[in-house]
């Protein structure tokens, strides 16, 4: 496995691309790409079964960004792995781009399902699961969503189906950073006790009390799912985490930076 | 045209025939499976058959995933269900990355019956119709429906059946049956009629009963909604004066503004007749009480085509 602190450098570098992306377009959504970036590379670094030289592989493991917004750190994910040439990040919202500004599968290279209406992208996932388990591959899947996401009633009929399906295959990770466009999930539509929620939906749930702390992450993603139960990551995170002046900022949801303040994120990050 | 059968019934048949020649097909429903015929692929195929309880909009999706693991899903429910409370995900889910899923949505149009308005999808052709790369296919009898479900899962990409839920005629003579090709079922001179699903039947006993009394009328049975076959259209608008379409459906967005748009298109010096559902909504009662109501009896349609012709 990858040393944790080549993985820790390589998290500087996805923020790094966040920012640029984000900064380069003067669009796009760098508070929860940011919240989002242990969860991701640990997962695709460490993790799952693909290789960018051969992004259809067969039998490969599939990831679905449910939300889909989060597109600038999973491209930078996916460029720093080598699925596409990094000079494309230049490219992200522009016209004729690979680089849409939710995910779509028919353009990018490792991305296998078209993201950003929220609460689809694990319905995706599900029949994913399902498919492989259809087929006794010994494939897993992986969606992560966002906190505010679950406010869609279609995420709870994907649980309910996860879980009659039992699709042990299926590891769901919630990116709970408790900001949504709006404020605060708990001013906008309280979620609730989500650890009891998902367990009651049938969920084997690890609550990570960091998900911004790649030992944590790791950790998490190494203890095997219980036979016959999707998994439920509970990820407490920070929206805009490592940007002193986004960190727990509501406003940096859908806003880009500009020069000045991408110079200032830059470097925070270099330091 | 003497034997009736229910196209939702001739779907469940095709989907267990179709589980027989591919183990790529797999079929998922919304708890209506022994209302749209799924049933009787899940009796026979019961590993491949998947219901997923009253969620549609996450069967739709579900279906997405499965196809990105190389079956080919067939999707039912009911039409209103299928096109409507899931169109999003049939939109963003399903079309836009262009996924291989075949949505076979049953109980469309007013012949629903006793449910209601509720339950009468009258605008899915509509919404199907405008999502890009979506072929909208409406069979005629249970033979078509039949052929319609081999030629889906034979293309790439998504496509959208709309079934109807009574018995309805079945056509002596098989059809052949072509994504996109118009079938001519009648030539004439003096107007030309675009029908499909139910009211092909209709829209030939009309045609034959003015054939009766002189008036010679071509009637095309225009299963595919799209892509719609152009070709047939110009040439049998440019024979005639008179186009007329017939489905039931409103008459917003379906297949006459499908066939409305081609002439406009192509300047037909034509008169223009849609036939179908006027902008509003369905009722309760009986189908055939229903097709009176909304003006889409066979004596209706055909004192329609007549005062069209002026005759």
């Amino acid at each position: 496995m990858m040393d944790i602190d080549e993985l820790k450098k390589i998290c500087r570098e996805i923020r790094k691309d966040i920012i640029n992306m984000t900064a380069d377009a003067a669009s796009g959504h760098p508070g929860g790409s940011l919240s989002a970036v242990e969860l991701m590379a640990g997962l695709f670094y460490t993790q799952m079964k693909v290789d960018p030289e051969n992004p259809d592989m067969e039998d490969r493991d599939r990831f679905v960004l449910s939300k889909g917004h989060a597109a600038p750190c999973y491209y930078a994910v996916l460029g720093e792995m080598g699925f596409f040439d990094k000079a494309e990040f230049k490219n992200f919202r522009q016209l004729h781009s690979i680089l849409q500004g939710h995910p779509d599968a028919k353009k990018v290279p490792g991305i296998d399902a078209s993201t950003g209406s929220l609460g689809q992208g694990i319905s995706i996932a599900v029949g994913m699961a399902l498919g492989a388990k259809a087929q006794k591959k010994d494939i897993k899947v992986y969606a992560l969503l966002g906190d505010g996401e679950l406010q869609e009633g279609q995420v709870w009929e994907a649980c309910m189906a996860a879980a009659n399906y039992h699709l042990d295959n299926l590891t769901i990770i919630i990116d709970n950073n408790g900001l949504q466009i709006d404020g605060a999930n708990d001013q906008v539509m309280s979620l609730g006790d989500l650890s009891y929620k998902f367990k009651a939906f049938g969920f084997q749930v690890l609550e990570l009390p960091d998900g911004n702390n790649l030992e944590e992450v790791l950790a998490a993603y190494s203890i095997s799912t219980m036979e016959g139960k999707p998994k439920c990551i509970l990820a407490h995170t920070v929206k805009g985490k490592g940007i002193s002046f986004m960190e727990n900022q509501v406003g940096w949801h859908g806003k880009a930076p500009n020069e000045e303040e991408r110079q200032q994120a830059l470097k925070e990050l270099e330091a | 045209m003497s034997e009736l059968k229910a196209i939702r019934v001739a779907y469940g048949e095709a989907l267990a025939s179709l589980g027989e020649e591919n183990e790529k097909v797999v079929v998922l429903d919304a708890d209506l499976a022994h209302a749209t015929m799924t049933a009787t692929f899940g009796s026979k195929f019961p590993e491949r058959f998947f219901n997923a309880g009253i969620a549609e909009a996450n069967m739709v999706d579900m279906s997405a995933g499965l196809s990105t693991m190389g079956y080919i899903p067939f999707c039912s429910t009911f039409a209103i269900f299928g096109a409507g409370r899931a169109y999003e995900q049939v939109r963003n889910g399903v079309a836009y990355p262009n996924f291989n899923v075949k949505l076979g949505m049953t109980h469309s149009g007013i012949t629903l019956g006793e449910d209601g308005g509720s339950h009468q999808a009258i605008e899915d052709m509509a919404l199907m119709r405008v999502i890009p790369g979506m072929t909208v296919v409406v069979p005629c009898d249970a033979n078509e429906t039949r052929r319609a479900v081999k030629a889906v899962a034979d293309m790439k990409g998504p496509a959208y059946l709309r079934l109807a839920r009574l018995p309805s005629p079945v056509f002596e003579e098989d059809m052949p049956f072509e994504i996109g090709k118009a079938n001519v079922l009648k030539e004439g001179t003096e107007a030309v009629v675009f029908a499909c699903g139910i009211m092909v039947a209709t829209a030939l006993e009309c045609a034959k009963r003015l054939e009766s009394e002189g008036i010679s009328i071509t009637v095309v049975n225009m299963h595919t909604i799209k892509p719609i076959d152009q070709d047939c259209i110009l040439k049998y608008a440019s024979g005639c004066n008179h186009v007329i379409t017939v489905e039931e459906h409103s008459t917003i967005g379906g297949l006459g503004d499908a066939v409305g748009e081609v002439l406009l298109n192509n300047k037909c010096n034509v008169s223009f007749k849609k036939i179908g559902v006027e902008d509003r909504f369905g009722q309760s009662g009986k189908p055939e009480d229903l097709l009176e109501e909304y003006g889409l009896s066979e004596k209706q349609v055909y004192n329609q085509i007549k005062g069209v012709l002026n005759r």
